[in-house]
Parts: structure tokens; C-alpha cells; sequence
């Protein structure tokens, strides 16, 4: 290596702490070779084209709307994705290595739980205390006893993994519940990529997606039995991770589901759908087990499946992973396990877990009291990982905030409801701060599934790195930053295998449609179109007071007609027009899984325009401003119109737009086509109606009152019109599960049949108010049947 | 003892319940000489489309219902005959607290007769300081626990005031504690809250009391609904020995078990969930009588 190699440049001013070990640098001081191939190119990049790279990968993250983000009552809270560009590189030796610790661990962690929900062996001959589970809340009684259908209990895990100052690794906690971060992974990957594409070289670098589609497959059942239906039951919008079920739930093309999308029927968990109620055998779990039955778990939960326990229990539900598997990330079971795998398996533990002491035994009490400077002290029924210190944590003596703890005081008073565990550090990984790499401490999240050949680990990971070069795990607890892992191997690998299942062209059954995420479809479709005739109405206005100054007539009329619908018009863009957009964008939320990524940007975009958007005025640039929103809501339309596949989803949302557009047309001409309506009406009709230059071209006369009844509401061609909705409805209607029973017309096909009929054979001259009023009455009864028939 | 019991709870429903489910705790247990349910019979008006039996982790009979179609009201009937056997009077063999300790220590299994389920903290039985310290007061160094359960039963009776009117089903025993109120399930909770605190493993019992007393005894309060009482583990030798903080008296002949567990959340009579937009109200009848002769 010379001076100006840029290489040695890169790493020149790279110090690995002391006392640890590092990804990058090896015990030898020198680069591991697995790193060098990416930082001898990474060496010869400019700080602008890294700069742009990272950019790049950032750009892809926020379009696909990955952020940390929570709900709360009050509104929800949006975090950027704190990626670290430069990934993770471990050699598949090495990783082989590790898989072979975990899939061990994954085999001891399913004997003990089918133990603690079976025999009770290891209870009662000693090797568990039997405080730690039956004093744990995680070990759910009304489990035990019940083989799971599936066979196992465990399923998909995930496990927490720090490297130790001699290079080995070692286990800092299971995740046994319902781990999340597989699909963030993912995301990492897709990232990382865009931010190191050419000329990096890819192809000796483990893919992430057979580790999914084999897991897919092995929960959909190989053998494609038309009822074997595999879906993710998330928590639901107010979960951290909800984003992430979606987008798994997209990538693998399962259902989405929250608990009451379910409900069971002799004993089978059936999907509520908008084609009727349809068995599911296997539920992916991304919600605590506690909340999934009001009935027999948690009578508290809202957010459940009553009968769901007993669903199990006649077998037929398998839940992935099964209820109550979150006891085994009880804290204090890490001090058992290594014992436990020598009685259970014969063997020791191929990866250590991290050093534990429960303070119900008076020996180990008393090593923790004397150890307690290297320790942390903490619940041993806690759940979270080791990092995660809450208020009453004793670390190295002392609680988070500062103040000394009497250590043996609390051991007195608490003992077994205690661990000690280790202070450990973890090594560290480059990340890129202000043009240079520096090393920060890293801990990996590694998922596990099972599949017909056993425990498959997928190759990468979720890494976690810590804020500051402080290597201890504890470090990780104050932010930080996440960033992808590459398994790289010496050769090229094989770029993709195609599963059992797509060995065989198949063309999936039409997924099925919960009447929950049509309900949602349903109304963002409405509250689009609603917003888009308020902003419609607001430019009328506003285009008029340009025009002829507040007191004209019409200006007052428009005015009094939106004060009418709930809008005043103190701001000059309406605090409603957003309220709408609003609520489109919760309802698109909940079917994120189901909606475009595009439309979806296009929603939240032309929020914060309007929500960012200085205060016009009124007037002429208020009009202006708003032309420039419709604009925006036209780009939502042209999507969902040109660009969505005609699932039955895209059927509800349509329905959504046709029968709101229909009924705000009706009640619009109902007014301003009235025959004692001001001069002048007429054509803000046409303007909110957007016809103008139609009306110009079609009647060779002014505006009268039939012209625009002509065109606003009987005719077919105009998409304005309130018959062209009618009938665009009925079309859709006539798609539907259903609009046929026994051969007839259903009740919500007939009603619409009878509306659009009315219209086509209507006379202008003769569709007064009062039949505008009816059937605008009339719509909303098709609304309200469409959601009796398929939205409840 | 030869009882015949009755129950009878109505749901009215304010708006039309739809795809209701519940579980159902009613069944009087069969517990080894001392409780026989010689027949017992759930009913249903209307009757549920689906309905499932089973035994739970502690052994109570469960019965599941659901219906597909609306709901506007649910009626559930129990008839049962019983046949209830009195302990004989026995010595006091329960050990000190301290001993008690060593023995929970020595005993392994987490089996659902094991009182090690009994120690902790349960979804409606929070440690409270306020309950911990009254019962700690009350605590003698050096006596029995069964003695320790006799003194803090008599102290919560006569310290806390039966008002049927005062809390509700899902009152915390702290709020009840503190306002020194509540009815059979609150007196429960309370003694249940202090006693695992001080490492005495306590349980909750939901069954029915004879509703007219023998001659010349008092009527017994929450003889007229589902009635509650606290079952503590007084040692091996001993075992579990029930108690009635809310009448002051050990459980016996005029008491019938339907139901253990930790607290009222693992017991509950009928647990719900209905699909409707309005309320319910619900109505409970008892009758539990002796048979002549």
C-alpha cells in the first residue's frame, strides 16, 4: 500500500476503540478482506457522488414512505429513516457459522416452549424456577395444553447479536412474540443498493428474497389447497411498525388483516370479505399475543378476534408464531438456557447469550451484588433487550438519571423479580460522518423461518448502530441509526432460486378483499372527490370576486351555499379542504398494503402543499391557488384511473368518487339551477361543473336553465354529469360479488338500475328541485346499501 | 347439604348485537369431598347457533356461545343440584409466614393446583402500598397464616362498608381499598392484593350462597347475584382454606364454588363481546335452596 493509495487514505483516519473488536478492521489491524472490494471502489468516490449516492437511497426511502412514524390520538408523528449508507459486510463463512448458533437456539427455544405449554418438565425438575412462569404475564394459561395445528410453536424468530472483543458472537436476547424489522431489512437493502450501484459488484452478495418467498409458500401450504389462506394479522395504524406489516404484506401478496377483519364461525376463523366471510388457516401474528382474544386473553383489547383461543384449540387456525411464545424473551430464562441446551440437547450452546444472573438464587444473588459495578440490574420478567434500560434500571450501580442505587437494599427487598446481566460492548462498524468513516457500535437483528427443510436464517440483517463511538450495548438506547448487511461470498451467487411453488407457472386465485380495507378504498375515494368540489366551489367564488366585488349577488350566493355544506370562508383555503384530504389519507393508510405507492405520494404531497402553503388572497390569487390544487387532485384521479390494476379494491374506490361526484352535483344544480336562482347561477353551475367550454361548443345559445340541467345532470357523454356517475356506478355495481342473487338483480343493483333510468328517460324542462332533491336522497341510499352489503 | 340453584342473567341490548359471543363460568365444580354438582344445566333464549364446552387451566367448566344473527337480547338459565359436604372443624396446622416461605420454595410445578400462580400481581389485582401497609399492620410476627388470614378477613370487614352501589365490575381494589367501600368482588380483590404482597398465595372464588339463612342465623350480604370469596394456600399440610371477608366467616356448607382463579378476570360469569353501537343493561337472579330432609 502506498501514500496515495486511496484506500489506505480512507481508512487512515479510522480508530477503533480500544478494548473491541471492529467489522471493518481486523484483530490484525488490517482490513478484512470480505470489506475490500467495496472500499476500494467507496476509496475512489468523490464526496459529491457519495453525497448524490446517499441521496439517492434516501430519495427511494421517502418516496416509499418509509419513516419512523407513530400514531397517537393526537395526530401522527414522522421521523426520516436514519439509514447509514455503508453496509454491514460479513463473509458467508462466517455467516455460516452463525446460522448454524441460531438454528441450534431456534431448536432449544421451541422445545422449551412446547415444554411450558405441554409437560412442565423443565419446571418441575429444576432447570426453570417456577416463579418465572407461573408469576409471568407473557405465559398465557389458556394456551396450555393445546398442540399448535402447524405442529410448532415457533415459526419465524428473530434474535439480537453483538460481536465480543475476541471476534466471537454472542446472543443478547430472543424475539420470539412477533419480531419485527424483516421488512425493513428489505427496504435497507433496496436502499443501500440505489446508493451503491454501478460499479459496485453485486453479484457475490446473498439475496434477501428466497428467504421470504419460501417462507410465503411454506405458510400459504405447498399443496395450494383452495382454503389454505395465509394472512399477516397487524395491530393495527397505532403500532410503530404498521408501515412495515404493509409492506410486507405487499411484497408477499398476503392479506393485511386487524382483529376485526375476523370473525369466527364454528370454530373456524373466517376473513370477513365484500364476497361474504372466508376461512383462513394461518395467521402471521404481528400483534402481542395478549390482545388477539377479548374473550379467553386480555378482556381489555380492543383490538381482538373473540373465539380466536378456541379457534386454535379446535385446530383450525395455526398462528405464526403460536399465542404465547412471548414468554421465552423473558429476561431471566437467558440465565437457564445455557443449562437447559446441555440437559435438552446434549450440547452447549454454539452461541453464547449474553452473561445472566437471577437474583432468586441466594449464589447467583451474591454474585451480582459483589459484580454489581460490571452489571446492569433490571426486571427478570422484562421483555425488552438488554439496551432498553427503563427508570428502575441499575447500571453499574447507579439508576439512569443519575442517583446511586443501594444495591443490596433492592436485591433484599426485590430478589427474585431481578437479573444482573453483563455490561457487554459490542464492536463497531464504519459509518460516513462528515466525509470520513468513523467506528460506531453495531448489533445485528437476524430473522429465522421455518420451512420444510427446517430453520432458514436469512442472509442479512437489520444492524443497529449507536450515536457515538461509546461501544456498550447500552450506547444503542439513545438513537442511532440502521443500515443494511451484506452476506458476501468469494464467488459469485446464484441470483435467485425459484420456489417449490413458482416452479410451476401459477396464476394466484384474486386475493380477497376485507370489507374493512373496501370501506377505506370506499371513503378515500369520497374524500378526494369531496375535497376536489370544495375546491371547485372555493375557485367559483373566488374567480367571481375577482370579477365583481363581494357584494354581487352571485359571490353571496356561492358563499351562503358553502356556509350551507359546513365551510366558511374566513380563510381564503378553507380549513375543510385539508380537514378532507385528511381523512383520505387515513383511510389510504389503512390499505397501504393495497394502494399505489404513486397515489399514495401524490395524497401526501398535495397535503403539505396546502398545509405549507402561504395565506393567498382572496380574490384572483386565491382562485389561482386554487386551480393549482385541482391540478393536484386531477394527478390523484389520472392514477387511480390509468394506473390501477381493476381489482375488486379499485371497484370500491371508484365507487367512492362516481356516487360523491353524482350526489355533490346533484344538490349543486338542486341550488343553483333553481328556477328563482339569481342571474348569473346558471354559469357557476357550469364553472363548478367545469363544462364551460362544452356549454360553448354543445348549445348554440346563452345558459338557460335546461341547457345546463342537460348537461349537468342527463348526459351520458359529459363525466361531469350527474347520469354519467349514475351509470358508471351501475357498471361498477353490476362487477361486484353478488349483484346477482339466484339470477335477480340485487337490492343495491336495483336501486341503482331505478336511479339511472329516471335520469336517462328525464325531461330537463321537467326535472325540477324537488326531483333533484329525490334523487339526491335516492344516491344516498345506494350508498348506504353498498355499505350494508359489503363494508360492514 | 342437597341444594337446588337457579340463575338467571338478561342482556338487553340497545342496539342490535351483531356476531355476540360470550364465555360462560356457571357450572358449579365437583371438588373431592367436599362439593358434588349432581346435574347441572346451561340454557339459552334465544338459542345461540354454536356452542362449545370445555374445562380451563383451573379446571372450571367453560361454555362458549355465538350467534350469527342479531342480537337484541340474551338470557342464560342455570339449573343445578348440588350436593355441598362440610369440612369437619380442623386444627390450625398452617405454618408461620417464614415457614410457609421455605415450603413454596421447595415446591416445583407450575400444575394448576400449584399456589405458586397465586403470588403475584394478576390482571385486576395490582399491588397497591395503601392495602400492602394495612395489611402489614395487621400482620403478627410469629403467627399462622391461617391465623393471619382469620385477622386481616375480620379487619377489612369491619374496616370497609358493604355498598352494592359503590363500584362497578372493574374497579381497582386500590379505589375500593380507599374509599374503605364495595361489594363481595371488591372485599375479594382487597385481602387477595394484601395477602400476596406479604407472600401469601391467595385466590378468587365465584359461586352462589344459600338464600335464605338456616333459622335463627342472619341473611348473608350478595346472596341475591353470583357471590365472591378469597381461597388461600395455608401450607402443605393444610392446603387451601377459603374465607369470606365480605360476611367475616370461613367457607362452608352454605357456600357452592362454581369457579377459581386469581382474580375476577380468570372467573368471570359471562364474559362478552358484542358488535353493538349502544349500551347493555343485564339482569341477575339467584336462588340457591336446600332440599327438605
Amino acid at each position: 500500500m502506498t501514500e496515495h493509495d486511496p484506500l489506505d487514505a480512507l481508512i487512515r483516519g479510522y480508530h477503533v476503540p480500544a478494548g473491541v473488536a471492529d467489522e471493518m478492521i481486523g484483530a490484525d489491524g488490517k482490513v478484512r478482506p470480505v470489506w475490500r472490494p467495496f472500499l476500494q471502489k467507496f476509496a475512489k468516490l468523490s464526496a459529491e457522488d457519495i453525497a448524490r449516492r446517499f441521496g439517492r437511497g434516501d430519495r427511494y426511502l421517502r418516496d416509499a414512505g418509509v419513516f419512523y412514524r407513530q400514531y397517537r390520538e393526537e395526530g401522527s408523528t414522522e421521523r426520516d429513516w436514519p439509514l447509514s449508507h455503508v453496509p454491514v459486510l460479513l463473509h458467508d463463512s462466517e455467516w455460516a457459522r452463525i446460522s448454524a448458533g441460531l438454528r441450534q437456539r431456534a431448536d432449544l427455544l421451541e422445545r422449551v416452549v412446547s415444554d411450558l405449554y405441554g409437560p412442565g418438565d423443565l419446571v418441575r425438575s429444576g432447570m426453570l424456577p417456577t416463579e418465572l412462569v407461573a408469576g409471568n404475564p407473557a405465559w398465557l394459561r389458556p394456551m396450555v395444553g393445546i398442540n399448535p395445528p402447524s405442529g410448532h410453536f415457533l415459526n419465524f424468530v428473530a434474535f439480537e447479536l453483538g460481536r465480543n472483543p475476541d471476534g466471537s458472537w454472542f446472543v443478547l436476547g430472543d424475539r420470539t412474540e412477533a419480531p419485527s424489522g424483516a421488512g425493513f431489512a428489505l427496504e435497507n437493502r433496496v436502499a443501500t443498493m440505489r446508493a451503491f450501484s454501478d460499479p459496485f459488484p453485486h453479484g457475490t452478495i446473498h439475496r434477501l428474497a428466497h428467504f421470504f418467498r419460501e417462507f410465503r409458500d411454506e405458510m400459504q401450504g405447498a399443496d395450494g389447497h383452495p382454503d389454505s389462506r395465509a394472512a399477516i394479522l397487524t395491530a393495527g395504524l397505532g403500532t410503530e411498525t404498521y408501515f412495515e406489516h404493509a409492506y410486507i404484506a405487499r411484497y408477499l401478496g398476503l392479506m393485511l388483516l386487524e382483529g376485526e377483519d375476523l370473525v369466527v364461525e364454528d370454530g373456524r376463523t373466517m376473513v370477513r370479505t365484500v364476497a361474504g366471510n372466508k376461512p383462513i388457516s394461518v395467521l402471521w401474528r404481528r400483534m402481542d399475543a395478549a390482545f388477539a382474544d377479548p374473550l379467553e386473553l386480555n378482556d381489555k383489547s380492543r383490538i381482538g378476534t373473540p373465539g380466536l383461543v378456541n379457534s386454535i384449540r379446535s385446530g383450525h387456525v395455526s398462528m405464526v408464531n403460536s399465542l404465547g411464545t412471548g414468554v421465552l424473551q423473558t429476561r431471566a430464562f437467558l440465565a437457564f438456557l445455557p443449562r437447559i441446551a446441555r440437559e435438552l440437547l446434549g450440547e452447549p450452546l454454539e452461541l453464547p447469550n449474553i452473561a445472566t444472573w437471577w437474583c432468586g438464587s441466594a449464589q447467583e444473588r451474591a454474585t451480582v451484588e459483589a459484580q454489581y459495578e460490571r452489571m446492569t440490574i433490571s426486571d427478570a420478567m422484562g421483555q425488552d433487550l438488554p439496551f432498553d434500560v427503563s427508570d428502575d434500571t441499575i447500571i453499574a450501580g447507579r439508576f439512569p438519571d443519575g442517583r446511586y442505587a443501594d444495591v443490596s437494599e433492592r436485591l433484599d427487598a426485590l430478589r427474585g423479580a431481578l437479573v444482573g446481566q453483563e455490561a457487554v460492548s459490542l464492536s463497531t462498524t464504519p459509518v460516513y460522518e462528515e466525509g470520513r468513516l468513523v467506528p460506531r457500535p453495531v448489533m445485528l437483528r437476524v430473522f429465522a423461518a421455518r420451512t420444510a427443510h427446517g430453520w432458514s436464517i436469512m442472509p442479512g440483517g437489520y444492524a443497529r448502530i449507536g450515536p457515538s463511538g461509546d461501544a456498550t450495548a447500552l450506547a444503542l438506547r439513545r438513537g442511532g441509526s440502521v443500515a443494511d448487511v451484506w452476506i458476501v461470498s468469494d464467488r459469485n451467487v446464484p441470483t435467485d432460486r425459484p420456489t417449490t411453488v413458482e416452479r410451476q407457472f401459477q396464476r394466484a386465485t384474486p386475493s380477497l378483499l376485507p370489507s374493512r380495507a373496501a370501506d377505506n378504498l370506499y371513503w378515500m375515494g369520497r374524500y378526494v372527490e369531496r375535497a376536489e368540489g370544495q375546491i371547485r366551489l372555493v375557485r367559483s367564488y373566488h374567480m367571481r370576486l375577482a370579477e365583481t366585488g363581494a357584494d354581487d349577488l352571485r359571490v353571496t350566493r356561492i358563499a351562503k351555499y358553502l356556509r350551507r355544506t359546513g365551510i366558511t370562508l374566513e380563510d381564503p383555503v378553507p380549513g375543510d379542504i385539508l380537514e378532507n384530504l385528511r381523512h383520505a389519507i387515513r383511510c389510504a393508510a389503512k390499505v397501504r398494503d393495497r394502494f399505489s405507492i404513486d397515489g399514495w405520494i401524490a395524497l401526501r404531497s398535495l397535503e403539505a402543499e396546502i398545509a405549507g402553503q402561504r395565506a393567498p388572497v382572496p380574490g384572483d390569487e386565491a382562485a389561482r391557488a386554487m386551480s393549482h390544487m385541482l391540478r393536484g387532485t386531477a394527478g390523484f384521479g389520472g392514477l387511480v384511473h390509468d394506473n390501477m390494476y381493476r381489482f375488486v379494491g379499485w371497484r370500491f374506490l371508484s365507487l367512492g368518487r362516481a356516487l360523491e361526484r353524482a350526489q355533490a352535483m346533484t344538490w349543486v344544480l338542486a341550488d343553483f339551477a333553481a328556477p328563482t336562482a339569481p342571474e348569473g347561477s346558471f354559469d357557476i353551475a357550469i364553472e363548478v361543473g367545469d363544462s364551460v367550454m362544452t356549454h360553448r361548443r354543445r348549445y348554440l345559445i346563452e345558459t338557460n336553465r335546461s341547457t345546463v340541467i342537460d348537461l349537468l345532470a342527463l348526459d351520458h357523454r359529459n363525466p361531469r354529469s350527474v347520469r354519467y356517475q349514475v351509470s358508471a356506478i351501475r357498471q361498477l355495481v353490476s362487477e361486484l360479488p353478488g349483484a346477482e342473487v339466484n339470477g335477480e338483480l340485487s337490492e343495491l343493483a336495483r336501486a341503482i338500475l331505478r336511479v339511472e333510468t329516471k335520469l336517462a328517460v328525464a325531461d330537463p324542462k321537467r326535472l325540477d328541485t324537488d326531483r333533484l332533491v329525490s334523487t339526491a336522497r335516492s344516491l344516498g341510499r345506494v350508498s348506504d346499501l353498498l355499505t350494508q352489503t359489503y363494508l360492514t | 347439604m342437597i341444594y337446588d340453584i337457579r340463575l338467571s342473567i338478561t342482556y338487553n341490548y340497545a342496539a342490535p348485537s351483531m356476531q355476540a359471543r360470550n364465555i360462560l363460568r356457571v357450572l358449579p365444580l365437583n371438588r373431592a369431598g367436599e362439593q358434588r354438582c349432581l346435574t347441572g344445566e346451561i340454557s339459552f333464549e334465544p338459542r345461540p347457533q354454536e356452542r362449545a364446552d370445555w374445562t380451563d387451566f383451573f379446571g372450571n367448566g367453560v361454555t362458549e356461545i355465538g350467534f350469527q344473527q342479531p342480537l337484541t337480547n340474551l338470557t342464560v338459565h342455570l339449573s343445578a343440584r348440588v350436593e355441598r359436604i362440610a369440612r369437619a372443624p380442623q386444627l390450625d396446622l398452617s405454618p408461620s409466614r417464614p415457614r410457609l416461605a421455605a415450603e413454596l420454595a421447595g415446591l416445583q410445578g407450575i400444575d394448576a393446583d400449584s399456589p405458586h400462580h397465586f403470588l403475584t400481581p394478576s390482571p385486576r389485582v395490582a399491588f397497591d402500598a395503601a392495602i400492602t401497609d394495612f395489611v402489614g399492620g395487621i400482620l403478627l410476627e410469629g403467627s399462622t397464616v391461617l391465623a393471619a388470614v382469620r385477622d386481616v378477613g375480620r379487619a377489612l370487614h369491619e374496616g370497609m362498608r358493604f355498598d352494592a352501589g359503590a363500584t362497578d365490575v372493574n374497579t381497582p381494589p386500590a379505589e375500593s381499598f380507599r374509599n374503605r367501600h364495595g361489594v363481595c368482588q371488591d372485599f375479594s380483590h382487597v385481602m387477595i392484593a394484601g395477602l400476596r404482597a406479604h407472600g401469601i398465595p391467595a385466590g378468587y372464588v365465584s359461586g352462589f350462597l344459600r338464600t335464605e339463612p338456616p333459622k335463627g342465623k342472619p341473611r348473608l350480604e350478595g346472596a341475591d347475584a353470583m357471590h365472591a370469596w378469597v381461597r388461600v394456600w395455608c401450607g402443605a399440610e393444610l392446603g387451601w382454606v377459603e374465607y369470606d371477608p365480605t360476611n367475616d366467616l370461613m367457607v362452608g356448607a352454605d357456600h357452592v364454588a362454581v369457579a377459581v382463579g386469581r382474580d375476577y378476570s380468570d372467573v368471570a360469569p359471562v364474559k362478552g363481546a358484542v358488535r353493538s353501537s349502544g349500551g347493555q343493561k343485564s339482569r341477575h337472579a339467584v336462588d340457591m335452596v336446600p332440599l327438605p330432609g
